[in-house]
């Protein structure tokens, strides 16, 4: 149940699947919206600050999940695609996960060779160090384009991906969106709890 | 308005943004300057310096100077707790060395340069606390908010023409509303100031 079977995706993929799906789509949104220059400063301060505290947060989640991604074994693929079509999920899937570590180290790297040297506070929790690279002002512009091109690249991904799995469902009608939803699971533990209480009567 | 200058036994004073100073006669050689020089009125210079630091979390933070403001004091070489100050400076002169801090403090977020145009303390007392030392206790005004503050003052150098002293307070930013980036940064501003004052 907590890992993938070979039909379908365990608790583990899942949770982590749509925690940084809501994560990144909020990131972006609040990285969009801090940027806007007319924004009242202390409140942009505080944005700023928010969208660096998550951004942590999905580093660690998609490192996670690429970890699992190689651990764990990947449910069967619908019948009747074609190799293109098996490679093209597979390579997106990759790409995706990639980018999800890679925009948030990129924003790290933003933070650390920033001139404003604001550290990075977790949450007011903790500090988190920059990385070791020097500060400059191209530096810090290089890596905000970086940061911006990596995180638009991914909307765009994640757009794909979500068309695709929607194609899945509405027009294949195969189970590759159901199986990442977590209502199958529920439902599906619910019959196996049946099933076993089912067994144990028997035995009785 | 230059006080009449003072007779100086055991005396003296001083003060600067305040202060105030006793020294023994043994102290006072030939050549050096008479203490009873140190009374009297001087408006602050521009060579004086307004540094001010602000702690941030893991070490470091923001420094900066103060490049415009103006003032004056006296010193009362008679009676050191009745020597006043009045200090002015100007937020839109603040300088750190990163054009976008320096916006951040100007804007409505700190100190909101273009409403509140000054920074203002006005002495209310003066106490002496050592041969070279008093704590100078005023009314510090800034973004529209009026509150008692305390600093410190240390008499450095002086002549029959000039005064020099170091200036110290620590001034909580948040009754000012200005306690933005907090707990990042810190809630306490440290000045440490070098005051040079020029006889009137």
């Amino acid at each position: 149940m907590l890992q993938n079977s070979k039909s379908t995706f365990g608790w583990v993929t899942i949770i982590l699947h749509w925690l940084i799906a809501m994560s990144i789509l909020g990131l972006l949104a609040l990285g969009f919206v801090m940027r806007r220059l007319s924004l009242d400063p202390a409140l942009q301060f505080s944005l700023y600050q928010w969208h660096k505290s998550f951004g942590f947060t999905v580093l660690a989640l998609a490192a996670l999940r690429a970890v699992w991604h190689v651990l764990d074994r990947q449910p069967q693929a619908p019948s009747g695609l074609s190799v293109l079509e098996r490679r093209a999920a597979r390579t997106t899937h990759a790409i995706l996960i990639g980018l999800t570590i890679a925009v948030p180290l990129a924003g790290w790297a933003v933070a650390s060779t920033s001139t404003l040297n604001i550290p990075s506070f977790y949450f007011d929790w903790f500090v988190i160090s920059h990385l070791p690279m020097a500060k400059s002002e191209a530096a810090e512009s290089f890596w905000t384009s970086t940061h911006a091109i990596l995180a638009y690249a991914t909307l765009a991904l994640v757009a794909l991906h979500a068309m695709a799995a929607l194609y899945h469902h509405m027009v294949r009608r195969d189970e590759v969106l159901v199986r990442m939803l977590p209502t199958r699971l529920l439902r599906r533990g619910e019959v196996e709890k049946t099933k076993g209480s089912q067994v144990i009567a028997k035995r009785k | 308005m230059i006080k009449q200058q003072s007779k100086a036994t055991p005396t003296a004073l001083a003060l600067g943004v305040v202060l105030a100073t006793t020294f023994g006669p043994s102290a006072t050689s030939a050549s050096a300057p008479q203490l009873s020089d140190a009374a009297g009125s001087y408006g602050i210079t521009g060579a004086s310096r307004v540094h001010f630091s602000v702690a941030q979390v893991g070490g470091g933070g923001i420094i900066g100077d103060f490049g415009k403001f103006s003032g004056n004091f006296r010193i009362d070489g008679n009676n050191i707790a009745r020597s006043s100050v009045e200090f002015t400076l100007y937020p839109e002169s603040v300088e750190t060395g990163e054009s976008r801090v320096e916006d951040f403090l100007k804007s409505s977020a700190v100190f909101d340069s273009a409403t509140y145009r000054t920074v203002t303390f006005r002495s209310t007392s003066v106490k002496q606390t050592g041969p070279d030392t008093a704590a100078v206790e005023g009314t510090l005004t800034a973004r529209g908010k009026a509150r008692k503050e305390r600093f410190s003052v240390k008499l450095m150098d002086w002549n029959s023409r000039s005064i020099s002293f170091i200036i110290r307070g620590s001034i909580f930013r948040s009754p000012y509303g200005m306690d933005v980036g907090t707990p990042i940064y810190s809630n306490v501003v440290e000045f440490d100031m070098n005051i040079k004052g020029q006889k009137h």
